[in-house]
């Protein structure tokens, strides 16, 4: 009986596109090819119920209501928690600090813990694959403090230069962040090897794990990371909320990011005290559906065949990236030995932005641009690229509409 | 070729194919833009894509226009930019009624609300220009 119990249904992979209704919508008269969950992924209708259950039957806020609302909101906010530390692997569910997003995390990183710990002439090691999100919360350190950014560059291929790395790792480096997915180009770093050697030289170290989070199985222990940050809605949850990860010491010896309620354990004018983390992360009233819904996510993505989800993805991307190589005038910039779910791409005559609009014409939607990755364009020498990513409700016939908008805009753009 | 004639040959297409083809037709048929002109502070800001415009006056007071852009689905609305506000004077083109224009090309349902956006932006830019002048 405990047995029985305690072996959960494993769902097939088959069939997920039934599970997200908005795959249903037809757009431009085509049923809508959605290749940009990179950028956002699509929600199942157990987050949507999930998130309408909160609301509909037992709506309050959290950790105050004495009354039956209160309690079982409270109790089902905190059951996101466990299920986000279960999700990560994080020795227990006080390292789970919610946040709005991944962005958030990095900033709350760097205010609280580069705040407090990084001084002038520190070195921050980040890498040429960085977001946005993982550059400019470290560049705020650098101009108001004078830490020093090194930055790792990539090969050719757009995988790192793990020579470069080794190289710029020092008894001055005192925080090494990096991406464990790069969200323009797909390649996946070796994050727990580079964790190792940061640690040898006595450097904390953040890994982004935005992209990572969806297409990846991680583990912080075993990648042995201090912070760990990712966000709901591109692992199929809602907007509004992410999560960071961090070590227990490190978060004790962190002060406050925000002030303001649920964050404080008593209040004068003259003294304030602070709740131990992860409370004394999270000021205010938090995202409480949106947690709500991000556990719900985790329960439907815990609950599939990972390991063929990610063995279907990888499937998709082989195949596009076979189809789009054969194709004349298209460049591919996804070419990493190791990567995952994402497919870089320009096509000659056509500007990605061009591609794009085409696309949509099709009922293709895809991202152009600079991804957010302007350093990262800068080193390929391209101001941007189309990126079609696919996620685990993407079939083959996602694929084939993919090439046949390749086809159309090779065919209008001559 | 004049705003009137575009519309007419748009409204001549009847699906988005032949309209894109048409709008990437006339981007190619821009006369190029040197590339010295293609400064910073040429740039039109609030486009996804880079977009250089210069305008100027010519002897009898009517309004001269270079532009370019990286994307050629641009520089097609960069001609119907041109076919709006070139030659016009300032008082004609405070008096232009863009909006009622661009509706009348068709191509509102065929572009996304940022391609729309962009388009406005160099609108305004051409406003704020012929503006200094009325």
């Amino acid at each position: 009986m405990t047995v029985a119990q305690n072996l959960k249904p494993v769902r097939g992979i088959a069939d997920l596109k039934q599970d997200f209704p908005v795959l249903a919508q037809q757009v431009n008269g085509r049923p809508v090819a959605y290749l940009d969950s990179a950028a956002s992924a699509q929600k199942p209708q157990v987050v949507i119920d999930a998130m309408t259950t909160v609301m509909e039957q037992h709506y309050s806020n959290v950790h105050r209501g004495v009354y039956t609302f209160g309690s079982k909101t409270s109790i089902a906010y905190e059951d996101a928690r466990s299920k986000v530390a279960a999700f990560l692997n994080a020795p227990s569910r006080e390292d789970i600090i919610f946040t709005r997003n991944t962005t958030e995390a990095i900033n709350l990183a760097a205010a609280s813990w580069g705040g407090t710990f990084l001084n002038a002439g520190d070195e921050v090691i980040l890498t040429e694959l960085e977001h946005h999100a993982n550059i400019v919360p470290w560049y705020f350190l650098k101009e108001k403090k004078g830490v020093v950014l090194k930055v790792v560059p990539i090969l050719k291929n757009g995988a790192l230069d793990m020579a470069a790395y080794d190289a710029a790792l020092s008894k001055k480096t005192k925080l090494v962040s990096v991406t464990h997915m790069s969200n323009a180009l797909g390649t996946v770093n070796p994050v727990a090897a580079m964790v190792k050697k940061a640690k040898a030289v006595g450097a904390v170290t953040l890994v982004d794990g935005s992209q990572a989070a969806v297409h990846l199985d991680v583990d912080v222990q075993a990648i042995g990371c201090d912070f760990y940050a990712f966000t709901g809605h591109k692992l199929y949850g809602p907007s509004g909320i992410g999560v960071l990860y961090g070590r227990r010491d490190v978060l004790d010896s962190m002060p406050p990011y925000q002030g303001g309620g649920e964050m404080i354990e008593q209040v004068s004018f003259d003294k304030v005290t602070y709740k131990d983390p992860p409370y004394r992360f999270e000021a205010g009233t938090p995202a409480i559906v949106e947690a709500i819904g991000l556990g719900a996510a985790i329960d439907y993505y815990m609950a599939l065949d990972r390991k063929a989800a990610h063995a279907h993805e990888a499937k998709l991307l082989a195949e596009a990236e076979q189809r789009l190589s054969a194709i004349e005038g298209v460049k591919i910039w996804s070419k990493a030995p190791e990567r995952a779910a994402i497919l870089s791409f320009t096509i000659d005559k056509a500007h990605p932005h061009d591609v794009a609009t085409i696309f949509d014409q099709m009922g293709i939607c895809v991202r152009a641009g600079h991804h957010c990755a302007q350093p990262l364009m800068k080193a390929l020498g391209t101001p941007a690229t189309v990126r079609a990513s696919f996620a685990l409700y993407n079939t083959m016939d996602d694929v084939m509409r993919l090439d046949e908008g390749v086809q159309k805009v090779k065919m209008l753009f001559k | 070729m004049s705003i009137e004639e575009l519309a007419d040959n748009f409204a001549a297409l009847d699906d988005w194919e032949d309209r894109y083809k048409y709008l990437i037709d006339l981007g190619n048929s821009l006369p190029a833009m040197d590339d010295s002109l293609k400064t910073e502070g040429a740039k039109v800001k609030g486009c996804m894509s880079q977009v250089w415009l210069v305008l100027g006056w010519d002897g009898e007071g009517k309004l001269t226009m270079a532009a370019d852009s990286d994307a050629q689905i641009v520089k097609g609305l960069i001609a119907v930019l041109i076919a709006m506000f070139r030659g016009k004077t300032a008082a004609e083109a405070a008096a232009l009624d863009v909006d009622g224009t661009f509706k009348s090309l068709g191509l509102d349902q065929h572009l996304s609300p940022n391609r729309r956006n962009g388009f406005f932006s160099m609108v305004e830019a051409v406003r704020a220009f012929t503006s200094r002048r009325t």
